[in-house]
């Protein structure tokens, strides 16, 4: 089959999470969902009106791709506004993995920007289910305003059953807000890690994972235990488009996850 | 490999054409040297050469008859192992259906050193990780008959980029131009190519055919119109990302994205979605692309890249030294095409020099 040719899948439930923001199940129409690495995306083919990375957000329990995704644009609106029942075309899943074993041991801290969140799903829900294996686990979340705060139910269930250090600031806090205001590198001095025996996981804006990654390293994480998610424009998530490329890589092959040991020069230099 | 020569090129023609192929040569069109299908050898270019500078390109009379006194044309291979436009399906409601990968079979007749090495460059773009089975298709319907240069123009620098100027792999035949008399040195180089030059007449090459062939392509070589210095050349332009140089080329850039439509390489590709007037058949098209447009890095509503130094960084760094990282080749093959149809002549080899 050619690479750009895409598996049409179902839309077989719908959620909404905010008012620009959607949780979609997606099956395909024949055979299994192929399998997922934490942090691998798909390309999603809006029909007619273009195609996008989504990172896979979770299984669904009954089977397929639960993937959020934020209306920003023409085909992630197109998207968001599918409903149960439609055809869109998936492609992959595409790139690099959140390594996730590698924390085993280890204190982790989970840092999600917005939506950098639904990226992260798969690997909070891992050190849900396996917490034994890891040292202290901390989620440390920013969102613009109380009201763009994806997946509630979750991260008070990963708080309360699960016992993961949940802690969200918001850019604009609202009336009804009583937690901290400000960057989510704030939240760094209210969770407790032991920097030498530390992994990291950042999902965010690009400026979000930087400052946090540049935080930690400082702080004596190894920049090697420090993983980011790269957004670059994607046209085909196979290495044929060159549109991805960060130097000397091509993020949808060599990314989007990468460590901050091979990310923090490439991420240095402005426009590259 | 079998060296034979042969007098005519009218009788291969022919032959590739009873194959099936529709036989595609050099031909004057458009004040240009370029490709199109001919019939015969009467349709090359005999007595034509060409003029090519820093944004300057003529056609020109020769004072002798050689059909190939020419260097690259406007045109490449990539036309045909990479059409500009390709189809790629179709979707209505649950259903999709591939486009009809096309590979007309084309017998390419006077491709260059440098355009072969090019298409090994594409080779490994387009068959590594995720191989495109009608790029497959397309490169094996291809059959190569290079012509060893022995008129390099005035932007050619493969001798620096180890690509030329005589072709060594890649191709079924390889033809010298030889004059006195005037007649052609083939080699083959498939088992393809000693099939068709069996079902041609031709002869066993004397030494001293040899040894003129070998003149032609010796002489090629000391006429360079350029130079690259390639020692280092990964490691120090990875290092140059922020030479002063790249402000100053920008400035006479103007981005027209020519230098990434006429190399042999370059491979870039965006998309474009249709539906049919319902609404319910939809169509993707993929079509060659650049660097130099804005959309190209386009995230989250703004590019990556939005300044022009930072695109003309993306193009030459991208070309002479991350391509070495990812397809552990040059991107760049000395063809010159990029220095000529530049319009205002901005020449990499310039670039190179300064930014180093
Ligand atoms: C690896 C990866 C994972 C992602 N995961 C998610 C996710 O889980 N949920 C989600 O909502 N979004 C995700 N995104 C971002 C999402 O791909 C963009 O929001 C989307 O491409 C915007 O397309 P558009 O046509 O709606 O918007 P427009 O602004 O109209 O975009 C036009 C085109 O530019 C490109 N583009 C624009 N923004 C981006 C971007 N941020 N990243 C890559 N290409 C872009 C696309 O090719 C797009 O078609 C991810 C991006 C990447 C690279
Ligand atoms: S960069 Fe220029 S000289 Fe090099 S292969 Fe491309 S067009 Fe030819
Ligand atoms: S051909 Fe010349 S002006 Fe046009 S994009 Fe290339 S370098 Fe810039
Ligand atoms: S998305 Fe096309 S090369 Fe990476």
């Amino acid at each position: 089959m050619h690479p750009m040719t895409p598996a049409p899948y179902r839309v077989s439930s719908r959620r909404v999470d905010r008012a620009d923001t959607v949780t979609l199940t997606l099956r395909p129409m024949g055979g299994p969902c192929p399998p997922f690495r934490p942090g691998q995306f798909t390309m999603i083919y809006a029909p007619g009106v273009g195609e996008i990375p989504v990172s896979i957000s979770g299984r669904a329990r009954a089977g397929g791709y639960a993937q959020t995704i934020r209306a920003v644009g023409a085909v992630s609106r197109a998207l968001c506004q599918t409903r149960r029942g439609d055809v869109v075309g998936v492609r992959g899943p595409y790139g690099t993995a959140w390594d996730v074993q590698a924390a085993a041991g280890l204190d982790v801290v989970v840092a999600a920007g917005g939506l950098g969140l639904a990226a992260l799903r798969p690997v909070i829900r891992e050190l849900a289910a396996h917490g034994s294996r890891y040292g202290r686990i901390s989620l440390i979340v920013g969102t613009r305003t109380p009201a763009t705060l994806i997946y509630h139910r979750e991260l008070a269930r990963w708080r309360d059953v699960h016992g993961i250090d949940v802690q969200v600031t918001v850019d604009h806090p609202d009336h009804a807000w009583k937690g901290p205001v400000g960057l989510v590198t704030r939240l760094l001095d209210r969770i407790v890690f032991e920097p030498r025996r530390t992994f990291a996981f950042v999902c965010g804006p690009e400026a979000m994972m930087r400052a946090v990654a540049d935080d930690l390293v400082r702080r004596g994480v190894a920049a090697g235990r420090v993983l980011l998610s790269v957004e670059r424009n994607m046209k085909c998530g196979v290495g044929r488009c060159g549109h991805c490329q960060l130097g000397p890589l091509f993020t949808c092959l060599d990314g989007p996850v990468l460590s901050y040991a091979r990310a923090a020069g490439l991420l240095a230099v402005p426009e590259l | 490999m079998d060296t034979a020569v042969a007098d005519s090129l009218d009788p291969l023609i022919a032959e590739l054409r009873s194959r099936g192929f529709a036989v595609v040569g050099p031909t004057v069109r458009d004040r240009a040297i370029r490709f199109a299908e001919i019939t015969g050898a009467a349709e090359l270019p005999a007595g034509q050469g060409d003029e090519q500078d820093p944004g300057h390109y003529r056609v020109v009379e020769r004072d002798d008859e050689l059909m190939f006194g020419f260097a690259a044309s406007p045109d490449s291979a990539k036309r045909y192992t990479q059409p500009p436009r390709q189809a790629l399906f179709r979707m209505r409601e649950g259903t999709v259906e591939e486009a009809e990968q096309e590979a007309p079979r084309v017998a390419l007749l006077g491709v260059r050193a440098c355009d072969l090495a090019a298409i090994a460059v594409q080779d490994r773009v387009f068959l590594g990780r995720h191989p495109d089975p009608a790029y497959r298709k397309r490169r094996e319907a291809l059959f190569l008959v290079a012509v060893n240069c022995a008129v390099p123009g005035g932007t050619c620098f493969c001798v620096s980029m180890g690509t030329g100027p005589k072709a060594t792999a890649g191709f079924d035949l390889a033809l010298t131009e030889l004059t006195e008399p005037h007649r052609f040195l083939v080699e083959t180089g498939s088992e393809r190519g000693a099939d068709v030059l069996a079902g041609i007449p031709h002869r066993p090459a004397s030494a001293a055919d040899v040894a003129a062939a070998e003149e032609v392509s010796r002489v090629a070589a000391t006429r360079m119109g350029r130079e690259v210095d390639t020692e280092n050349i990964q490691e120090s332009l990875a290092a140059a990302h922020d030479s002063p140089r790249w402000a100053e080329v920008a400035g006479r850039c103007l981005a027209c994205t020519n230098c990434t439509m006429a190399c042999p390489t370059c491979f870039c590709t965006t998309v474009e979605d249709a539906t049919d007037f319902t609404g319910s058949l939809a169509e993707r098209t993929e079509v060659w692309d650049s660097c130099f447009t804005l959309a190209y890095s386009e995230v989250g509503g703004s590019p990556v890249r939005g300044s022009g130094p930072a695109r003309y960084r993306q193009w030459l760094t991208h070309k002479f030294s991350t391509w070495y990282d990812q397809f552990g080749v040059s991107g760049c093959v000395g063809c010159g095409r990029c220095i000529t149809w530049c319009p205002t002549g901005i020449d990499v080899t310039e670039e190179l020099r300064c930014i180093r």
